[in-house]
C-alpha cells in the first residue's frame, strides 16, 4: 500500500507538471482579421468606432456632461489644450476587436498632435501619430510610428475619418469613426 | 479498494507538493533591481497611484476583484477586451506635481508560463506630457512577484488583506535586459527610442478591493545628445 501511495506522489506531479505545461493558463478570445488585397495597392484593414455607443472617456476640461459620469478631469491649465478619449474599437463585421486611445493636444513644445493608440489584445498595439490638420475631404492621414507583436515589424499608413450615419435607423448611431489601416512588412517597403 | 484509495490521496499529495514547490521556488523570485538604476543616462520617471479609484478612468470587464471606476462607465465584456484593463490617469514627476496624461492598457497574456513563475501581462501605454511632448510605451510585465508575495499572502491572511512594504520592476521585456521600449511621438520626445521600467511599491492589498495602497512609478532614460565636436587632436 505504501508503494501505491509513492506512485501515488510520482503520478500527482506528473499529471500536475502536465497539466501547467499543456494547458494554456490565459486564452484571448480572437475575431477574424478582415484584410482586403487590393490590386496593386497593399493591403488595407478597416476598424471603427460606434459613436456614441463605442465611447469609454472623454477627457477634456470643462466638459458640461462629462463621460463616464463622474469623471473628475485634472483642472491644472497645462492640460487645457488637451483632450484624450478612450474607445472601443470594431473590425468590419461590427465586432469589438479592441480599446483605443485618442490625444488631440496643442502645446509650444509639440504643437497641435493627434495621436491614436489601438490596442488588439490578440494581436499587439499600433501607436499611430496623423497630421494634425485634416485633409480638404474630410480625411485625417498619419503613419504607423511603432507598433507590438504582430504590428511591430510592419510600416505603412493610417486614415481617419467621420462618416455620419444615413440610415435613419432608431438605434443607429450618429455615426462612426472610420480607421483605415494599410500596413506592409518593414522588410518589403525597404525592397 | 485501499490500493485505490492511496494512489489518489498520494495523487492529491504529489499535486499539492508540485503546487507548493513552484510557490516557493526561489528560482523563480523576481528581479526587484531596476536595470535603469545603473544608467548613466538621465532618467525621468512618471508616478502615478495603481489604485483604481484614483485613477480618472479605471474599466475591465466588471467581474474582477477591482471594480470599474467611475461607476458608470462602460466594462470591456466583450469576448475579445473581457482580459484587459485599460486605466486613464494623471502622471506625476518626482516633486509630485501633474505632467502628463498617462494611458495604459494591460491584457492578460498567451505567453504566461505558471511553470516557469511567469504571469505575464502585455501592455503599453500612451503618454501625453504638455511642453514635453508624447511617449509610446510597450512592455512585457511578470506579476508572478506581486501574486506570489502580495495576492497570496492576502488571500491566505484571515483578515483577508495584506500589509508591509514591497517594490519591484514588473516590466520583463521586451527589450534584452529586462526593459520597456519606449517610442516618442512629438515635442522633445520626437523619434526617441530608448528603454523605460515600470516598477510598483505596494503597502496594502484587500481580497475584497484589490490594491489599496500601490504606487507605480515608470521610468523612462533619456540617451545622451551625441555631442558634435570635434576632438582635439
Amino acid at each position: 500500500m505504501f508503494k501505491t501511495f509513492i506512485v501515488g506522489i510520482l503520478l500527482g506531479v506528473a499529471v500536475a507538471a502536465a497539466a501547467l505545461h499543456y494547458f494554456p493558463a490565459v486564452n484571448q478570445s480572437r475575431e477574424q482579421s478582415l484584410i482586403i488585397v487590393h490590386p496593386n495597392r497593399g493591403n488595407t484593414e478597416t476598424f471603427h468606432v460606434n459613436i456614441p455607443m463605442d465611447r469609454v472617456m472623454t477627457g477634456a476640461p470643462s466638459q458640461k456632461e462629462p463621460l463616464p459620469v463622474g469623471l473628475e478631469w485634472p483642472v491644472d491649465p497645462r492640460f487645457a489644450d488637451t483632450r484624450a478619449e478612450l474607445f472601443k474599437i470594431r473590425n468590419g463585421k461590427d465586432a469589438v476587436v479592441g480599446v483605443a486611445s485618442r490625444i488631440a493636444a496643442n502645446d509650444v513644445s509639440s504643437g497641435e498632435i493627434v495621436e491614436w493608440v489601438l490596442h488588439l489584445p490578440a494581436r499587439g498595439s499600433a501607436y499611430v501619430i496623423m497630421q494634425a490638420e485634416p485633409l480638404e475631404d474630410g480625411y485625417r492621414t498619419g503613419n504607423l510610428a511603432a507598433g507590438t507583436r504582430e504590428f511591430s515589424p510592419l510600416v505603412g499608413r493610417v486614415s481617419e475619418q467621420w462618416v455620419a450615419d444615413t440610415s435613419g435607423a432608431e438605434d443607429a448611431p450618429v455615426g462612426r469613426i472610420e480607421l483605415t489601416t494599410a500596413f506592409v512588412a518593414r522588410k518589403v517597403e525597404e525592397e | 479498494m485501499k490500493y485505490l484509495i492511496s494512489l489518489v490521496v498520494g495523487m492529491v499529495v504529489g499535486a499539492a507538493a508540485f503546487l507548493a514547490l513552484l510557490y516557493y521556488n526561489p528560482m523563480t523570485s523576481q528581479n526587484k533591481l531596476s536595470p535603469l538604476s545603473v544608467s548613466n543616462n538621465e532618467v525621468i520617471t512618471y508616478n502615478y497611484s495603481a489604485v483604481a479609484t484614483d485613477a480618472l478612468v479605471f474599466t475591465n470587464d466588471g467581474k474582477s476583484t477591482v471594480a470599474p471606476y467611475p461607476s458608470k462607465v462602460q466594462q470591456l465584456w466583450e469576448p475579445t477586451v473581457r482580459l484587459t484593463d485599460t486605466m486613464a490617469t494623471v502622471l506625476r514627476d518626482s516633486r509630485n506635481q501633474p505632467v502628463a496624461i498617462g494611458i495604459k492598457f494591460s491584457s492578460r497574456s498567451e505567453s504566461t508560463r505558471i511553470l516557469n513563475g511567469e504571469a505575464i501581462i502585455d501592455s503599453a501605454w500612451h503618454i501625453y506630457a504638455p511642453g514635453q511632448g508624447s511617449l509610446f510605451v510597450e512592455q512585457r510585465e511578470n506579476h508572478w512577484g506581486y501574486l506570489r508575495e502580495i495576492v497570496v499572502p492576502a488571500y491566505r491572511s484571515s483578515g483577508d488583506s495584506w500589509r508591509g512594504n514591497w517594490n519591484g520592476a514588473i516590466t520583463s521585456g521586451p527589450g534584452a535586459l529586462g526593459t520597456a521600449r519606449v517610442f516618442g511621438g512629438s515635442g522633445e520626445f520626437a523619434d526617441l527610442e530608448t528603454d523605460g521600467v515600470e516598477s510598483l511599491s505596494a503597502k496594502a492589498y484587500s481580497v475584497k478591493h484589490g490594491p489599496v495602497a500601490v504606487d507605480g512609478t515608470l521610468a523612462v532614460e533619456l540617451p545622451a545628445p551625441i555631442s558634435d565636436a570635434t576632438p582635439d587632436p
